[in-house]
Formats: structure tokens, C-alpha cells, sequence
């Protein structure tokens, strides 16, 4: 429990320090006093690795999706291209709607953040057919 | 013997039914109440699980079905209403409407006010019709006798009440 709040301070105080678009930098998930700290890069690799597992099932990505979003993180776009992609073997389109909506939630304030993920993900989503939910019309209530 | 019969019969029998049996039972005698079974997965909305452990329209109708096969080949295919009614039968809320917050505060606040008016109307009859007279030594003239008592006995004259008459002019300073 206190280790989660911990990583969850550390984690925001290395969003602030990175250069390039800070706010979408994904953080090492674990701060420990010792050992070795993973670096964004590994973060990143290991869950596009984990969405582009070819036989995915429902289960994994709803598992890997709830819990990218619980960390104090708005996912690369590398990912979440990963995440639309498992979604489209799974034959699902409803949840690679939902994970946009949940990405520009996400940003919460920095509303930089989801218009840039946007123009990162277009090629994959003009390729695959997946409507941004201002297309539908339920980004408003 | 005759009088524990009746009494388990009347606790089986109206308000008591509900906590008296099992729900199984309980569904089986009525349809009013959509039973929920808690041991198995349900859907949610949340913020913070966008993907939900159970789809929210379980049961799909034959379009629906047709439209869930229609999912499976390329989505370039599928309609924006298309696209919008799988969206739907997935989820019962967006984000946007699960973030939208009601109106009901009014209605609340509105209502507490309400009720804390008319406390004071009872307040105020009970007042009046209720409590009878206050003692004769709350009168003018008694409160006047009172006072002056007070300050010839010299009543708390360093900071207090004595102290904030002055007696060579003999009025309040």
C-alpha cells in the first residue's frame, strides 16, 4: 500500500523532469532504494510486448488495460496502438473506443495530451476502422 | 403450540417474507424484483476500468447478433450508427455521462430547507401556545431594581459589569 503511494509520488516527480512531451512519458512502475529502476523504454517494450501477444485473450486485455490505467501514467501512444491492435484480433471495437475515451480521462487537466495521442494514433486508426469518440458524439454527455 | 404456528405463519407472510426466506424462494414467489446474483462478475461503470469484466447487454437479440458477426470482418465496413450500437451493448455509460454529475444537490438542499422552515414554524407555535409566561422577575421594572442592586453591591468592578459604570456621573461610561 505505501509502496504504491510512493512509486505514485516518484513516479509524478519524473514526469516533471523529462524534456520531450513530458506528460505523456510513461514512468517506472516500482522505485525501490536499491536495485536496478526500470527505465521508460523498458516499461514501455514490456507492455507492447504484452498487447502484441498474438493469441491474447478477452481476459488479458481487459486485465492489461484496467491496470495501465490505474498507473499515475497517460500511456505511450506506442502501447496503446498495441492495445487497439489486440482489440482488433479479439474482434472488439466497443473496447478500443473505450480506451481512447479512457486516455483523454486520463490526461485529466492537460488537455495537450489526448489531441497529440490523436495524431500518433491516426494511421492505426484510419487502418483499422476505429471511430475517436467525438466521431460518435459521446465525448459529451 | 397452535399460537408458534400462527406465529411463524405471520412471519411468513407479508413484511417478514422478504427476511424469512432465501431469495431463490423469494424469486420463485414474485417477478417484482430483478434478482442480482453477487458470485459472478458484473459490469460497472467506472473511471478507472474502462473495460468492464462482463459486457453490459448480455442477452442480445437476433440483429444484435447479426450485427456481432458483422464486427468480426473489417470495421472500415461498419456504419457510424453500427459502430455507436456496439459501443452501446459494451457499455451503458460513456465517460462523458458517467463524469456528468446531476442536479440532485438542489433538489436536497431545497429540501433540508424546507424542512428546517417548518421545524421553525413548530418551534415558533410551541412557543406561543405552549410554554406559558416567563417568571415576573424578567419584567422592566424588576430587571431595573435588579441592575441597580448590582451595581451597589460593586459586581466584578475591576474588568466586568461594575467596571463599566461610572459613579461619580452615575451612568453607564
Amino acid at each position: 500500500m505505501f509502496r504504491a503511494a510512493l512509486r505514485l509520488s516518484v513516479s509524478g516527480a519524473r514526469s516533471l523532469t523529462r524534456t520531450r512531451p513530458q506528460y505523456t512519458a510513461s514512468i517506472a512502475a516500482r522505485s525501490y532504494s536499491h536495485g536496478k529502476q526500470e527505465t521508460d523504454e523498458e516499461f514501455d517494450a514490456r507492455w507492447v510486448t504484452y498487447f502484441n501477444k498474438p493469441d491474447i485473450d478477452a481476459w488479458e486485455l481487459r486485465k492489461g488495460m484496467n491496470t495501465l490505467i490505474g498507473y499515475d501514467l497517460v500511456p505511450e501512444p506506442k502501447i496503446l496502438e498495441a492495445a487497439l491492435r489486440a482489440c482488433r484480433r479479439l474482434n472488439d471495437l466497443a473496447s478500443a473506443i473505450r480506451i481512447l475515451e479512457a486516455v483523454k480521462d486520463k490526461s485529466g487537466p492537460h488537455k495537450e495530451i489526448y489531441p497529440y495521442v490523436l495524431q500518433e494514433l491516426q494511421p492505426t486508426l484510419s487502418e483499422l476502422g476505429i471511430p475517436t469518440p467525438e466521431e460518435l458524439g459521446i465525448d459529451k454527455a | 403450540m397452535l399460537a408458534t404456528r400462527s406465529l411463524v405463519r405471520g412471519l411468513q407472510s407479508g413484511f417478514w417474507r422478504r427476511v424469512s426466506t432465501s431469495s431463490a424462494a423469494w424469486a420463485a414467489h414474485t417477478h417484482d424484483v430483478d434478482v442480482i446474483d453477487c458470485s459472478i462478475p458484473q459490469y460497472n461503470n467506472r473511471l478507472d476500468t474502462p473495460l468492464p469484466d462482463v459486457p453490459f447487454v448480455r442477452n442480445l437479440s437476433a440483429e444484435q447478433k447479426k450485427l456481432k458477426e458483422k464486427e468480426k470482418g473489417s470495421w472500415t465496413q461498419l456504419t457510424k450508427e453500427e459502430k455507436l450500437a456496439l459501443y452501446r451493448l459494451t457499455h451503458e455509460l460513456s465517460y462523458a455521462e458517467m463524469r456528468q454529475g446531476s442536479k440532485e444537490w438542489m433538489t436536497v438542499l431545497g429540501g433540508i430547507f424546507i424542512f428546517l422552515g417548518f421545524t421553525g414554524l413548530l418551534v415558533w407555535w410551541q412557543r406561543i401556545y405552549v410554554y406559558g409566561d416567563v417568571p415576573h422577575t424578567l419584567s422592566e421594572e424588576s430587571m431595573a431594581q435588579q441592575t441597580q442592586r448590582m451595581i451597589d453591591m460593586r459586581v466584578n468592578p475591576v474588568h466586568g459589569f461594575s467596571n463599566k459604570w461610572d459613579y461619580e456621573k452615575k451612568q453607564w461610561k
